[in-house]
């Protein structure tokens, strides 16, 4: 039965529109307007046009943390969505293991992201951190993700792993508890192995979350502030500055407002050209799985 | 092709099973002969499905030991016994073709491809599926994926029997039919020993030479379709049978006479002798269209009143009150029904009499 | 008992998963002193100073108490607009409906880093810098969004005929919603509230920016205390560790609940 065709709706959606306009449209205002002039002092300006586009598309730095970003969202996909899908697998099917499964796996998701840095400061650091220590004194390792990127980079993988794989896990569980056990029953009949069963049966019928998954977990690593600013503050040097971090560094740190607004248009832009990818997968997946 | 012997079997889905109730499966004890078309008959909930599962070899009973052509594989899992199964719903490879469908449990057997090749194309003749054999499984209608369920199993040369657990149940009406008849046309031209559980009584009746009915985890009764239409075991039988099925009236044995509230139907001598040695509970049976009408008072008649009539088309379901109790009669079209008060005649040969739900004979 | 791979692999990672937070429970019963001057595996001396300090300080506590009030500001702000919304992408076509839709989405993926700078300004420009409600609609940003999406989609399991007959009956809308489809969506407005209420506890940048001493949430005083010299690790750990109690609490209430919603795809 279709919808009910109806303009008076949109008095339902107003109190939406309002606050979301309100948060979102009047800021978004103010950084088009910064990002086209060049401001030294209050009531001080003047209009620049596509100059702090150009600098900021050109800067080395804005590149860099570009790159950075890429890599890390690459990383993440390509670590925790494998990962997650095995503890999916191996997590029990009924029984009081299942509750109590659950509700481990999704302790780290409900930390506040300052807590999770936190946490990681005060286990990676040499001196009094479980990891830390261990690392340096039974490998023999100097160890210190304050001091070199790689060991930062190691610790920041690390706690986003730690962090965000019990969401894959959490979705790949729950699309895997939608097949019916008669495809189960149907491939052992049929003689299949287990890779088989995986490969033929349980992937393709996670379709379905495991996009929801892929395109939450790229978006969000995209955005990442709060971890890796307590972590390691985007060091050592520029090693973890990551978008948002950069971003912020410009705006709220320097308070260059020109070269910041141009740069969150870039920035929003991009995003924007994924959420729509978004959506349009979204769409057809979810026509795909009533197919 | 296998011959089925279910020994002793029990089984009850509760850890520490202690009476009866307990049970899903109380007591099998039977042999499918190989090449049979069998239906497996019962209502929801009476373990038709338990006792495939046990068969199949998904899952092992409590008690039991299964028997193919003699040999015991009870404890082996059902790629071992190799079986073929058929679920209500289609379950196929989505991402595979139907040629793929159908290669599958060949290709697991390590078949070199020239044999699977040759193989999947003569089952898909079969059922009619060749036309399809390019296209991906997952875009077929409901009755065509079934048939590459169906073919999964047929695929395999030496499949032992094949399971259906009520496979027409997603299959929209007008397809059910055709579906069936080629069920039965493959069974006729493959001679494998095919077992079809089902709640349709038409369904069953339709399909099988022999129709196994299962009541509350027990096998009530094997027999062709007209031995459980004429001779039922059970009152559930004569019940589930039939449509409408048997009218039941507890009675007391008077001599000759089952009194039924003050009313009595004559009963013939064998049948009155056997319901005088029997004990429990007595029930006269009687088959809806062997009920006679009458407006005036016959012989040996039963005075009863009409509530309602139900026009079929072909025929007419007569609604009686006798004795408090609700009686249906089946008579054919254009026969006259009276009004108000009728006589029943109870034609003795027609007539079956139970003790506690069982046929006395 | 047969004990598999799988499971064996499935309990490391569980341990795995609880080392850290151990760890931390581990710094926060020792004073900070104890901390730096050996290393344990384990508290020898379990002391409860630092969640002394943080109870008792109201530099420290009144974090909680600010992340609490403007996490459930937001929780409630976010529900009210969102249920009619939702209800109006649910049972109704309109102009512009799927691009608005698609413009909210968008918004729940829009890097907060944007908006910081720009909200500063704006609250600061209507004089809300440093209030509960400033982060509160500051959060509606990303929660208003997701509420209407979740919610939407636990309506249209409702039948349209439930309305209808209710419209034929006579009720007004506003006593049709209240009275009769809200509870009908229960489900969902508690999955609605519980992801509303833990993003907004768990977000840190926004509420950092845009507080200042009045609402400053808990994060924000944890991290303030990292710049300062001399680290007081105790005690951070066990602001820390108070921090995931409210997470914890929530999902013990609500186990049951996710066990039976991944089951309930079996069927």
């Amino acid at each position: 039965m279709g919808k009910w065709s109806n303009n008076k709706a949109w008095f339902l959606v107003l109190p939406v529109v309002t606050i979301v306009a309100f948060s979102a449209i009047i800021p978004l205002m103010t950084v088009i307007n910064y990002s086209v002039q060049d401001i030294w002092g209050p009531g001080q300006s003047i209009f620049v046009g596509t100059e702090w586009f150009e600098e900021m598309l050109g800067n080395k730095r804005l590149h860099d943390a570009l790159w950075r970003q890429f890599l890390f969202s690459g990383l993440v996909l390509l670590i925790e969505m494998p990962l997650g899908i095995l503890i999916a697998l191996a997590m029990p099917k009924r029984g009081w293991g299942v509750s109590a499964c659950l509700v481990t796996i999704a302790i780290p998701l409900l930390i506040p992201w300052n807590t999770i840095g936190t946490i990681w400061i005060i286990f990676t650091r040499p001196d009094i951190g479980l990891f830390g220590a261990g690392i340096n004194n039974l490998l023999g390792i100097a160890f210190d993700h304050t001091a070199r990127p790689l060991d930062a980079w190691i610790t920041l993988m690390l706690m986003e792993i730690w962090h965000w794989t019990p969401l894959v896990a959490l979705l790949a569980y729950a699309g895997l508890r939608a097949i019916p056990e008669a495809f189960y029953q149907a491939a052992r009949i049929d003689g299949a192995s287990a890779w088989s069963t995986f490969w033929y049966i349980q992937l393709p019928k996670m379709r379905g979350v495991l996009t929801i998954a892929v395109l939450l977990r790229f978006m969000d690593s995209f955005l990442i502030y709060a971890e890796p600013f307590v972590l390691t503050g985007g060091g050592p040097g520029n090693s973890t500055t990551f978008l948002s971090i950069y971003l912020v560094k410009i705006a709220l740190g320097q308070f260059d407002l020109g070269p910041g607004a141009a740069f969150s248009l870039i920035y929003f832009v991009i995003v924007l050209l994924f959420s729509f990818m978004f959506y349009q997968v979204l769409q057809r997946v979810g026509k795909g799985e009533k197919g | 092709m296998a011959r089925i012997e279910l020994s002793e079997i029990a089984h009850s889905y509760l850890p520490n099973p202690k009476e009866e109730l307990d049970y899903a499966l109380k007591r099998i004890h039977n042999t499918w002969e190989d090449g049979g078309a069998y239906a497996l008959l019962g209502p929801s909930g009476c373990g038709k499905t338990t006792l495939l599962n046990v068969i199949s070899g998904l899952l092992t009973p409590s008690s039991g030991r299964v028997f193919y052509n003699g040999k015991d594989v009870s404890g082996l899992p059902p790629e071992k016994r190799n079986i073929a199964q058929v679920f209500q719903f289609p379950v196929l490879y989505d991402t595979m073709t139907v040629f793929g469908n159908l290669a599958f449990p060949l290709q697991n057997r390590g078949l070199p491809s020239s044999k699977i090749a040759q193989r999947v194309h003569e089952v898909a003749e079969i059922l009619d599926l060749t036309p399809f054999l390019k296209k991906r499984a997952a875009g077929l209608a409901a009755d065509a994926k079934q048939k590459v369920s169906l073919g999964r199993g047929l695929v395999r040369r030496d499949v032992a029997a094949i399971l259906f657990d009520e496979p027409l149940t997603v299959i929209d009406p007008q397809l059910k039919w055709d579906l069936r008849r080629k069920i039965k046309e493959i069974h006729e031209q493959l001679k494998l020993t095919f077992i079809y559980v089902t709640h349709d009584q038409v369904e069953a009746l339709t399909f099988a030479d022999k129709v196994v009915v299962m009541y509350e985890g027990e096998i009530i009764q094997i027999g062709t379709p007209q031995e459980l239409f004429e001779n039922p075991e059970h009152t559930f039988v004569g019940y589930f049978i039939g449509s409408p099925g048997m009218n039941f009236l507890e009675c007391t044995l008077d001599g000759n006479v089952a009194r039924v509230d003050g009313a009595g139907i004559k009963l013939d001598e064998e049948t009155a002798a056997l319901g005088r040695n029997a004990r429990g509970k007595l029930e006269v049976g009687i088959r809806p269209m062997y009920l006679e009408l009458s407006s005036g008072p016959v012989e040996n008649g039963v005075p009863a009143q009409v509530r309602a009539i139900e026009d079929q088309g072909s025929y007419k379901i007569v609604a009686l009150t006798l004795a408090g109790k609700t009686l249906r009669a089946r008579l054919p079209e254009g026969k006259p029904v009276p009004d108000g008060k009728v006589w029943l005649g109870f034609p003795l040969q027609r007539i079956k009499l139970f003790a506690d739900g069982r046929l006395i004979s | 008992m047969k004990v598999k791979k799988k499971t064996i692999g499935l309990l490391i990672y569980l341990g795995l998963l609880m080392i850290p937070l151990y760890w931390m429970l581990n710094m926060s019963l020792r004073s900070n002193a104890d901390i730096l001057a050996s290393f344990a595996l384990y508290p020898k001396d379990i002391t409860f100073v630092n969640y002394l300090k943080i109870f008792t300080d109201s530099s420290w506590y009144m974090g909680y108490v600010n992340s609490i009030i403007y996490v459930t500001m937001n929780t409630i702000i976010s529900l009210s607009v969102a249920l009619p919304a939702a209800y109006a992408f649910s049972r109704y076509q309109f102009v512009g409906d799927k691009q608005l839709f698609f413009w909210l989405l968008t918004n729940r993926m829009a890097p907060a880093a944007i908006f910081a700078l720009p909200f500063f300004q704006l609250y600061s420009e209507i004089g809300l810098l440093d209030t509960h409600i400033a982060v509160a609609l500051a959060h509606c940003l990303f929660n208003v969004p997701l509420a209407v999406w979740i919610l939407e989609g636990f309506m249209s399991g409702v039948p349209r005929e439930i309305d209808e007959t209710a419209f034929i009956d006579g009720y007004s809308f506003p006593r049709f919603f209240i009275t009769i489809f809200i509870p009908l969506i229960r489900a969902g407005v508690g999955v609605t509230a519980f992801f509303c209420f833990m993003f907004s506890w768990v977000e840190l940048l926004l509420s950092r920016t845009l507080t200042v001493t009045a609402a400053k949430p808990i994060g924000a005083i944890m991290t303030r205390t990292i710049s300062a010299t001399g680290l007081d690790y105790g005690l951070l750990a066990a602001a820390g560790m108070l921090t995931i109690v409210p997470g914890i609490l929530v999902i013990w209430f609500v186990r049951n609940h996710m066990a039976k919603g991944f089951a309930l795809g079996r069927v």
